[in-house]
């Protein structure tokens, strides 16, 4: 059979691509092994998981002395760096003042105590997250079993868009390499040896600790306040409506962040009025 | 052969580039790693698999761990042996193998494998134990 | 043909060299970026797109502008504009490769870039970035080298080149409305959740493009026996002065809602852009400046006289340029990131690395513009067009 060269160097071209191809596929599609191995141990189940902050029992808290146990807490479970300099700072549950974190209700007369009084903020898990459908790489999704939006730092490629897209403000990259920066910072970093730190270059958000819950286990932060007997900060299942999150709820005032976003946030504030 | 010279000349120059690592290294070989274990990794007698396979597919052990732990969910590990592991290289390894440079590094090294996962993860040293339980009891307990 | 890149006149050499010393200096300034993190650029938490990203969203408006060549000439037959449309097509494709380049600059974690298509993810706009801009590299390339390679040979080019160049011309504007959709879906941005966000894109592209293209074809004109022809300088001309128009009627629309609906939202970065906020004013000088270059720009390309002429042509492109990289290719991302989802005021300023990186990254999209223009005018000087 006469074949002339250009018909020689399109089927050898094809053969490699098909080879290559194949050997790929095959390696990306075969079965593993390992996997048959992986099946849950039963936990603590929600559908939605969702937060209740009390500020006033913090403040009332503040008020005996200074109280940041909750971000310490949640800072040392996950070696979460402190710079100290908000351009490269690394936030998962932090503090701004009420005009801050709710700026749409500025009112030129409302109870001039209440527009400075800090509020807790962390990421709210939000049941139409705008993040998640931003990523490209599905680093950040949400959770379908408990409606956690998470945070895989294998994954993230540091594209930053989904801080471009948070409504909050709740994510942070890291601009520079935790381990090197805090180096001389503080010498216990990093505090917590069951947990990772992580490199530069990806992005981090609270995850309601999910490492915790996947363990029966609540959050690091509502366990720190409850220990200081405050129990400002309330974790529990927004679709069980005997839970202890839908009892606060329901008997008292509460209001969320940016609400006419229809991103659906499910950390939920009392309003209970008389700032004084 | 037009420019034989030349021609020539680089061809044995580049021949002994090519093999310049052969003769820098001849006549040593490089020690074979010895991986230690820890007291603790001792007492435990088995890993979370067979030590065979593990010393051959930790890696794909860990790669199906991380997309199992953190992408679905799943952080517990049904081990052949019966015994259910929790799904963690930070946790469940470094705490029997805590001495990454004595153990993990000693095979890594000498395959010069550099993987990512240090990054992130580190062995964790006994002042870092010791000190986490201080902060455990102040905000945990 | 790519053996015409290889023989050229010392001057040829000389910015080839000049440039290649660019790119070393912004690859060295690269390298300590890739060490120590994107923390030594001046992103924050609060403001976390810059110049980088800056710059990709004004070169995609570049890159779309070769459609501007493209579609007088292959769907309305204006046959002018064939001596031009490989000029305009090398453009787009040096343009993608910059823009591409500055995503990979600006990315905090690049080894993973491949990571988007590995897990691509059709919900994600970034991923459909990545198609229809890798694609209309593929089509200028194809279109562009095919009908250089033709014209060469002195044949016609092959039914397939047109059909191609028939699809490249939606997909020109595709290029830019996706990448408008990046910032215009976002419901926690103000300054850029706007329906005619897209529109502007497309107004901006095609008067900046064009522009380039201009100064460019002049420049072609000084240094070799190529001549572009003043009746395609002068149409583009009347292109970029519609295009202009458009951009500088749809931004006096966003001004209207923003003000006359007085919503502080809307209203908050137009004043921190115009006139400062938070004791932070460093865009406001920018800004007035791209005001000025604006108005200049308008007056020159509107008056027939200095349409016409050349010279004052250039300096109306010029005046378009600064006028629309300052709005479009400077303080569009970041302000848009100001204020913070607190009503908080950071300011960004890039850093002198940055800077650095950023000019040796178009000193790369030089160098390709350089060899490609260099084959396509050796191509046509030799054919004696």
């Amino acid at each position: 059979m006469e074949v002339d060269r250009r018909a020689f160097l399109k089927i050898a071209g094809l053969s490699g691509l098909l080879a290559l191809g194949g050997t790929a596929a095959f390696k990306l599609f075969a079965p593993g092994e390992v996997d048959a191995a992986m099946e849950a141990v039963p936990l603590t189940e929600a559908k939605q998981w969702a937060m209740v902050v009390d500020m006033q029992k913090c403040w009332a808290k503040q008020k005996e002395g200074e109280c940041k146990d909750c971000i310490l807490a949640c800072d040392y479970v996950h070696n979460v760096p402190r710079y100290g300099d908000p351009k490269d700072a690394i936030k998962w549950i932090f503090e701004e003042p009420y005009e801050d974190t709710f700026p749409e209700q500025q009112r030129e007369f409302a109870d001039e105590n209440l527009k400075k009084l800090p509020f807790l903020l962390l990421c709210n898990h939000c049941t139409n997250p705008p993040c998640c459908r931003v990523c490209p790489t599905k680093a950040t999704w949400k959770r379908e079993k408990d409606g956690i939006v998470m945070q895989d730092l294998h994954r993230c490629i540091g594209c930053r868009f989904c801080m471009a897209a948070c409504p909050y403000g709740s994510r942070s990259l890291n601009w520079v390499d935790p381990l090197v920066e805090m180096k001389d910072r503080d010498p216990r970093f990093p505090y917590n040896p069951d947990y990772p730190v992580r490199s530069k270059g990806v992005v981090e958000k609270c995850t309601f600790c999910d490492q915790r819950v996947d363990r029966g286990m609540t959050p690091a932060c509502v366990v720190a306040c409850k220990k200081k007997n405050v129990n400002a900060l309330t974790f529990g299942d927004l679709t069980d409506k005997d839970s202890n999150v839908r009892k606060l709820i329901r008997e008292n005032y509460t209001i969320v962040r940016k609400p006419q976003l229809g991103t659906g946030p499910n950390v939920f504030y009392i309003m209970r009025g008389n700032y004084a | 052969m037009y420019d034989g010279g030349k021609i020539i000349v680089g061809l044995v120059i580049g021949l002994c580039l090519l093999f310049s690592p052969y003769f820098f290294n001849a006549g040593r070989a490089a020690k074979a790693p010895q991986p230690e274990l820890t007291p603790q990794a001792k007492k435990a007698k088995v890993c979370v698999a067979p030590t065979e396979w593990i010393k051959a597919n930790h890696m794909h052990l860990l790669d199906t761990w991380r997309n199992s732990a953190v992408r679905d969910g799943e952080r517990y590990y049904h081990s052949a042996n019966g015994k259910i592991y929790y799904e963690s290289l930070q946790t469940t390894c470094l705490d029997c193998h805590s001495n990454k440079a004595q153990f993990c590094d000693q095979c890594h090294n000498y395959m010069d494998v550099q993987p990512y996962c240090w990054t992130c993860h580190f062995a964790p040293t006994p002042k870092e134990k010791s000190q986490w339980k201080s902060i455990e009891e102040r905000f945990l307990k | 043909m790519l053996e015409y890149a290889l023989k050229g006149s010392r001057r040829y050499w000389g910015w080839l060299i000049f440039l290649l010393v660019v790119m070393g200096i912004g690859f060295s300034a690269y390298l300590t970026q890739f060490k120590v993190g994107l923390g030594i650029t001046g992103m924050s938490r609060d403001v976390s797109w810059g110049l980088y990203v800056a710059q990709f969203t004004y070169l995609v408006g570049i890159a779309a502008s070769g459609v501007m060549v493209v579609l007088p000439f292959y769907l309305h037959d204006y046959k002018a504009f064939g001596r031009i449309t490989v000029l305009g097509e090398f453009l787009a494709i040096a343009a993608v490769l910059l823009c591409i380049t500055f995503v990979f600059v600006d990315l905090a974690y690049p080894e993973r870039i491949l990571n988007v298509m590995l897990f691509p993810r059709p919900n994600s706009i970034l991923f459909w970035d990545m198609i229809v801009l890798n694609g209309y590299l593929l089509l200028n390339i194809l279109v562009g080298w095919n009908a250089l390679a033709a014209e060469r040979k002195g044949v016609h080019y092959q039914k397939w080149v047109k059909v191609l160049a028939y699809i490249s011309i939606p997909w020109a504007f595709s290029i830019h409305t996706v990448t408008a959709f990046l910032y215009s879906g976002m419901p926690a941005r103000d300054y850029w959740l706007s329906a005619i966000m897209a529109a502007r894109f497309l107004v901006g592209a095609f008067c900046s493009g064009p522009a380039v293209l201009i100064l460019l074809c002049l420049i072609i004109r000084k240094v070799s026996r190529f001549d572009p022809g003043k009746e395609q300088m002068r149409t583009l001309g009347g292109i970029v002065a519609y295009a202009f128009i458009l951009n500088i009627f749809f931004l006096l629309l966003e001004v209207f809602t923003a003000f006359y609906s007085n919503i502080p939202a809307e209203k908050a970065t137009w004043i921190y852009l115009y006139e400062g906020m938070g004791g932070h004013g460093q865009f406001v000088p920018w800004m007035w400046l791209s005001v000025v270059a604006g108005v200049v720009g308008l007056l020159l390309l509107i008056i027939p006289g200095t349409r016409r002429r050349l010279d004052t042509l250039a300096v109306g492109c010029v005046a378009v340029i600064v006028c629309t990289w300052i709005e479009k290719g400077f303080t569009l991302i970041p302000a848009g990131l100001t204020p913070n989802p607190f009503d908080q005021v950071f300011p960004y300023y890039p850093t002198v690395r940055e800077v650095v990186i950023t000019i040796g990254v178009y000193a790369l999209g030089f160098f390709i513009l350089t060899v490609l223009y260099k084959i396509a005018i050796s191509v046509k000087e030799e054919v004696g067009a």
